[in-house]
C-alpha cells in the first residue's frame, strides 16, 4: 500500500472495545508499589514514635516544606525510645514535591510515604499537616482526613521503598530483615532475592539454566510487602 | 445581477424578501449546528482512530461537549496583551468568522435534480433554489472568501505583539498563498468542464446520467481524478488542518496566531476553523461529486437532494478527520515543495490536457493523435521541471558549500 498503508492502521482502531483511556475519576489505574504519596510518621510496635527530632529530613528537603523542632523526652512519659523526640513536626503540602529524600535521610525510618496522593484542601491551614495528622493511629494506619481520597491498600505498605535503601538495611537486602518493626504490622517479612524475582517474570527454561532452587523463604507476599504480624523475620 | 435564482427573477415583493430572510436564518442556524456537531464528530472520530474514548460526559455520547465548551468560553476572562494593537486585535477573530459564514451561502444544499430537474422547489408559492445565493460568479466568491480568511489569521498574529503569533501568521500567509494557486487551478478544471462559475449550474451539469446511465456524471470522473485530489490536498492546507497545520504547530509555536487570545475571541477562531472544514467538504461535494444530485428512491425529490448532500458531506468530513488522525505533520520545506513543485505543475498540466481534449472534441481531431501528442509534450515538460528542480538544488548546495 505504500503511502496509504497508514490509513488502514488508524482505521482498524475504530470499533475496538479496549481503549487506552482510563476514565480517571471513575476508574483509577493501579499504582506502583513504591509510589510517593502523603507522608506518615511511623511508630514502633509498643506505640513509641520513631521520630527522634534530628531534623535531617528538614535539612535534606529541597522544597523546604518540613519544619521540625526536637525536644528532650520527658523521663516519666517518653514519646520516643531515644533521648529526644519530634516535638513539632509540620509538612507544608503546598510546597512538598514528594521526592522522598526525607524518607532516605531518616535514620530511624520514622517518616515514610503512603501511596495516597489524591488530596485537595481549600485553605492553607489544611495544607500544613502537623503531628496530629501525620503520626499513625493506634492501629498503625495513617489517619484519614476528610479531603483525602484513600483507596483500599494505600494505607498499608507505606515504607516499602525506604526499606530497600535506608542506611540501616542491606543495600541488596535479599532475604534479610534490615528494618525495625512497626505498630500494627510487626516486623515485616523480607523481600525475595532478585534471582527468585527474576524467575517469577522470566521463562522456565531460563531458570533451569541457572539452576536456582525455589525461594527458601517462600513467597513473601507481593515483593515483600505482606504484613502478617506473626510472620516476623528469620 | 442577483444570480440565477428564479425567486429574484420577477418582482421583488415582501414575500420574496421574507423568504430570503428565512433562508438566511436557516443557513445561519444550520451552519452553527453543523459546526457544533463537526467539533464533536471530529473529536469523537479522531479518538476512535487513536484508540481513545473522547468526549463522553456531556449528553449522550458527549454530543453536548461543544455546547459546554462554548458556555465555558463565554464566562472566561478576556485578556488583551499590553503590546497588542487593540483595534486590530479585536477585529481579527471577526475577520476569520465572517468569511466562514459567507462561504456557505453559495453551497446548494438540496433540490430535486433527478429526471432533468433544475433543482428548484416551491416555497410559499414561489419557485426558488435550496441555497442562499446563486451569484453568477459563484465559485470565485468561495475562493475570495477563503483567501479573505487569511487576513484574520495574519492580523491576529501581527496584532498580538508577541513573537510566536507573528511567526505563525507569517507561516499562514506563505502557506495560504501557495495553496490558493493549486486550489484555484483545480477549480479551473471544473469550470472548464462544466462551462459555468455558478455552483447551482455545476450541480445541474453533474445531475444527468453519465456513461451506461448508471455511472454518475460527476466531475470527479469527467474533469478527472487529478483536480479532485489536488483540490482535496490544497483544501486541507487552506484549512490549516493536519498534516498541514504548521500555522498552529503546537510544539513549535505554542498556539501560534491565537496564543494571546482567550475567552470567546479564542473560541471564534476555532468556530471559524471547523466551520470552514464543513464548508470545504460541502464545496468539494458540489464541485466534484454532484452536490445534492442523486437518485430519488421514494418521497419528495427535494428531500433526497438534502439527504444525498448530507451523506456526501459527512463522508468527506470523515475523510478529513481520518487524514488528521493518520498523517503526521509535514515539515515546512515539504509543505512548500508539495505546493509549488507537485500540486501547481500537476494542476496546470491537467488543465492544459483538459483544454486540449475539449478543443479536440469540438474540432473533431483524431483522438489517438491528441492523446499521443499530449503524452509526449507532458513527458517533455515533466523532464524539464525535474531538470529545473535538480539544477536549482545543485546550485543552492554549491552556494552552501562556498
Amino acid at each position: 500500500m505504500g503511502y496509504l498503508g497508514g490509513f488502514l492502521v488508524s482505521l482498524r482502531q475504530i470499533g475496538r472495545k479496549q481503549r487506552v483511556t482510563t476514565q480517571y475519576p471513575k476508574e483509577k489505574a493501579p499504582k506502583p508499589a513504591r509510589v510517593h504519596g502523603r507522608h506518615v510518621l511511623n511508630r514502633y510496635e509498643d506505640g513509641m514514635e520513631k521520630c527522634i527530632g534530628c531534623e535531617l529530613c528538614a535539612g535534606v528537603c529541597p522544597a523546604r516544606c518540613i519544619y521540625v523542632r526536637g525536644a528532650d523526652n520527658p523521663p516519666d512519659d517518653p514519646v520516643s525510645p531515644g533521648e529526644r523526640y519530634g516535638f513539632v513536626y509540620e509538612i507544608n503540602y503546598l510546597r512538598c514535591i514528594h521526592c522522598d529524600l526525607c524518607v532516605e535521610a531518616c535514620p530511624t525510618e520514622a517518616i515514610t510515604e503512603s501511596k495516597m496522593f489524591e488530596f485537595s484542601f481549600t485553605n492553607r491551614a489544611d495544607a500544613i499537616y502537623t503531628k496530629a495528622e501525620l503520626v499513625v493511629g493506634d492501629d498503625g494506619r495513617p489517619r484519614k482526613l476528610p479531603w483525602e481520597d484513600w483507596r483500599p491498600g494505600e494505607d498499608e505498605m507505606t515504607s516499602a521503598w525506604m526499606r530497600a535503601t535506608a542506611p540501616s538495611g542491606d543495600a541488596r537486602f535479599e532475604g534479610v530483615v534490615g528494618w525495625s518493626s512497626e505498630l500494627g504490622y510487626g516486623l515485616r517479612a523480607p523481600e525475595a532475592d532478585q534471582e527468585t524475582k527474576d524467575k517469577r517474570t522470566t521463562a522456565p527454561e531460563m531458570i533451569d539454566e541457572h539452576g536456582h532452587g525455589p525461594d527458601p523463604h517462600g513467597d513473601p507476599g507481593h515483593d515483600g510487602l505482606s504484613h502478617d504480624d506473626g510472620h516476623g523475620g528469620h | 445581477m442577483l444570480g440565477g435564482d428564479p425567486l429574484l427573477a420577477g418582482d421583488v415583493d415582501l414575500a420574496v424578501v421574507l423568504i430570503v430572510l428565512l433562508k438566511v436564518v436557516v443557513v445561519f442556524a444550520l451552519l452553527l449546528v453543523a459546526t457544533m456537531l463537526m467539533i464533536w464528530f471530529e473529536r469523537k472520530v479522531v479518538s476512535d482512530l487513536q484508540n481513545r474514548i473522547g468526549p463522553n460526559t456531556a449528553g449522550p455520547f458527549g454530543i453536548l461537549q461543544t455546547l459546554a465548551d462554548g458556555i465555558k468560553f463565554f464566562f472566561k476572562e478576556d485578556l488583551m496583551p499590553e503590546q497588542a494593537q487593540r483595534r486590530v486585535f479585536i477585529l481579527a477573530p471577526l475577520l476569520t468568522v465572517v468569511p466562514a459564514f459567507l462561504l456557505f451561502s453559495i453551497v446548494p444544499i438540496g433540490g430535486d435534480f433527478s429526471n432533468g430537474g433544475d433543482g428548484s422547489v416551491e416555497l410559499f408559492g414561489h419557485t426558488t433554489y435550496l441555497q442562499l445565493a446563486d451569484p453568477p460568479i459563484g465559485i470565485l466568491f468561495a475562493l475570495a472568501m477563503s483567501s479573505l480568511a487569511v487576513y484574520g489569521v495574519m492580523l491576529a498574529g501581527w496584532s498580538s505583539g508577541s513573537k510566536y503569533p507573528l511567526l505563525g501568521s507569517v507561516r499562514a500567509s506563505a502557506q495560504m498563498v501557495s495553496y490558493e494557486a493549486a486550489l484555484g487551478l483545480a477549480v479551473c478544471a471544473v469550470v472548464l468542464t462544466n462551462g459555468t462559475l455558478s455552483t447551482h449550474q455545476m450541480v445541474v451539469e453533474q445531475a444527468g446520467d453519465g456513461w451506461g446511465s448508471f455511472i454518475p456524471n460527476w466531475n470527479i470522473l469527467i474533469a478527472g481524478f487529478v483536480p479532485f485530489v489536488v483540490f482535496l490536498l490544497a483544501s486541507q492546507a487552506e484549512l490549516n488542518r493536519p498534516p498541514f497545520d504548521l500555522v498552529e504547530a503546537e510544539q513549535e509555536l505554542v498556539g501560534s496566531y491565537h496564543t494571546e487570545y482567550s475567552s470567546i475571541r479564542f473560541a471564534l477562531f476555532f468556530v471559524a476553523e471547523f466551520m470552514n472544514s464543513v464548508t470545504m467538504a460541502a464545496i468539494i461535494v458540489t464541485l466534484f461529486l454532484g452536490g445534492p444530485a442523486g437518485p430519488t428512491l421514494l418521497g419528495p425529490g427535494w428531500l433526497w437532494g438534502v439527504i444525498w448532500f448530507f451523506l456526501k458531506t459527512v463522508a468527506f468530513l470523515f475523510l478529513f478527520v481520518w487524514i488528521r488522525g493518520t498523517v503526521p505533520r509535514v515539515r515546512y520545506d515539504q509543505l512548500m515543495d508539495l505546493g509549488w513543485k507537485v500540486l501547481i505543475p500537476l494542476s496546470i498540466a491537467w488543465l492544459l490536457v483538459l483544454a486540449v481534449f475539449h478543443v479536440a472534441r469540438d474540432q473533431h481531431w483524431n483522438g489517438l493523435v491528441v492523446v499521443g501528442a499530449a503524452a509526449v509534450i507532458g513527458l517533455i515538460f515533466f523532464g524539464l521541471l525535474r531538470l529545473a528542480i535538480t539544477t536549482s538544488k545543485a546550485n543552492r548546495l554549491e552556494e552552501a558549500v562556498d
